[in-house]
């Protein structure tokens, strides 16, 4: 059996692949190697990094969850709407990309000192809370999820649409009953990319949700803590389970996306 | 019977220009014209996915100029089948009548006789994805005429197939068509396609539809 050799295109593209995977293997090895498994465990063992843990993924999963449901129907007017100022609509929904993280968590504490936002405090608590946490992670995760959904729409054919409302559906039902079940791992897509963005986000937390400890520390302020007391042995190790958990939960959404 | 008239509608350098025509009851006619010249665009008015600038189009006699696709009566079988990628062939046939919440009974005994006409009943549990081009096209077909359409619309769907599937199809589209008794509107550009399904033949230059004689089948 004769085996083919790859040609010097393919094979220059798997050299600039490993390259950058080498680099990335790099940094995580040379991470890993700075603490030992004894302080990992400790690390693990804080009542502190256990809630951190804790609440970076309740929070993220809310934020990713929220995320999704706009992004699925602003995704869906971005891709499929012909109405005037889209352009415009379009490059406003990535403010949130373009703006420096803590510019993000500026713009949200200000606008809650606003009447409006004082009213809206008034019923929800969101300055310095865990749902303060939640809405830091939504606006940027947001952002993301909706550049994913419209991406997936735009590679959906209307025609199957177009079809269901000829045999009898309202365009919402269609959608619904055709478009979303075709668009299920562009979903799951979304969720994952708007869930990892909020397990790094950290500078509209801190700045909006604050970095108390037990209260709204996600896991980010843990590291941020840790490296401001000088203890960079538990810096590190919280930095690994954020990788950890990052690698679990995001080949987990992507399995479950790839059985349906 | 269908009828446009004056049906106007533009969109950028792109426009029909009073479109007026009837497709006789319970006939089958094809509607020819050069690739990109708006055969699509008119089928689409008449399914009411498009909104004509200005006219009115009647099916059976009903104004559906402002009537939700829906609620038109018409099958519409498009180019490249479209059909709903996550039901097997079994649920798009019976989509429609679902839609109509029929009972399973009823759904399942009209599902079995549209794919034992249209030689699918071996595929009911499949995914378009698993089909071929002419399968798809079978299915789509008993996907629009479930609910009993009083019109059949086909936009070129014979284009994708090679010579042998044409010929079967073609012969398929003419029976069920002469069976069922509904009327068709079958656009082409294929003359021999038109040739051989046409009662009565139009063609649709520059903006304007005009009935033409109808063509040999040898040509």
């Amino acid at each position: 059996m004769s085996t083919q050799r790859p040609s010097p295109f393919w094979l220059s593209l798997g050299v600039v692949t490993g390259l950058y995977l080498l680099f990335l293997l790099a940094l995580l090895g040379a991470t890993a190697t700075y603490t030992t498994p004894g302080q990992l465990w400790e690390s693990l063992g804080s009542r502190e990094i256990r809630y951190s843990i804790g609440l970076s993924l309740v929070t993220c999963t809310a934020s990713a969850f929220l995320a999704l449901l706009l992004a699925v129907p602003v995704g869906y007017l971005l891709s499929r709407g012909r109405f005037p100022g889209k352009p415009w609509l379009d490059a406003a929904l990535d403010i949130p990309i373009v703006l420096p993280p803590m510019v993000v968590g500026l713009c949200l504490l200000i606008f809650f000192q606003t009447p409006v936002g004082k009213v809206i405090d008034g019923v929800l608590p969101f300055t310095y809370t865990i749902a303060g946490v939640v809405l830091a992670q939504f606006v940027i995760g947001a952002a993301f999820a909706v550049r994913t959904m419209r991406g997936v729409f735009d590679h959906l054919s209307s025609r199957p649409e177009d079809v269901a409302m000829t045999l009898g559906c309202s365009r919402g039902r269609a959608v619904w009953l055709v478009t979303l079940p075709a668009a299920k791992r562009g979903m799951f897509a979304a969720f994952s990319i708007a869930w990892a963005r909020s397990l790094g986000e950290f500078g509209p937390i801190l700045v909006f949700a604050g970095a108390t400890r037990m209260k709204t520390e996600v896991l980010p302020t843990s590291v941020f803590i840790e490296l401001s007391v000088g203890r960079l042995e538990a810096a590190v190790a919280v930095s690994i389970v954020m990788v950890v958990l990052a690698m679990v939960v995001l080949v987990s959404v992507r399995l479950a996306g790839e059985k349906l | 019977m269908i009828r446009f008239d004056n049906i106007s509608w533009h969109a950028g350098a792109f426009r029909l220009e009073r479109v007026s025509f009837t497709v006789p009851v319970k006939s089958y006619a094809v509607l020819m014209g050069r690739t990109g010249c708006g055969k699509t665009s008119l089928l689409e008015i008449l399914c009411g996915l498009r909104r004509a600038q200005s006219g009115r189009m009647f099916i059976g006699g009903r104004d559906v100029t402002n009537e939700p696709p829906g609620e038109r009566g018409i099958g519409y079988v498009p180019q490249d089948g479209a059909m709903f990628p996550t039901m097997t062939v079994r649920k798009n046939i019976g989509f429609a009548l679902r839609l109509r919440n029929r009972s399973s009974d009823e759904i399942q005994q009209r599902v079995n006789e549209l794919a034992a006409n249209l030689g699918v009943a071996h595929l009911l549990d499949r995914l378009p994805h698993n089909l071929s081009g002419g399968e798809r096209q079978r299915v789509a077909l008993g996907r629009a005429l479930a609910a009993k359409p009083s019109v059949l619309l086909l936009d070129e769907p014979l284009s994708a197939l090679d010579e042998e599937l044409r010929d079967d199809l073609a012969t398929l589209l003419k029976n069920l068509q002469r069976e069922l008794g509904v009327t068709a509107l079958h656009i082409t550009h294929s003359r021999s396609e038109a040739a051989r399904l046409a009662d009565v033949l139009f063609r649709l230059d520059d903006g304007r539809v005009q009935e033409a004689p109808l063509l040999a089948e040898s040509q």
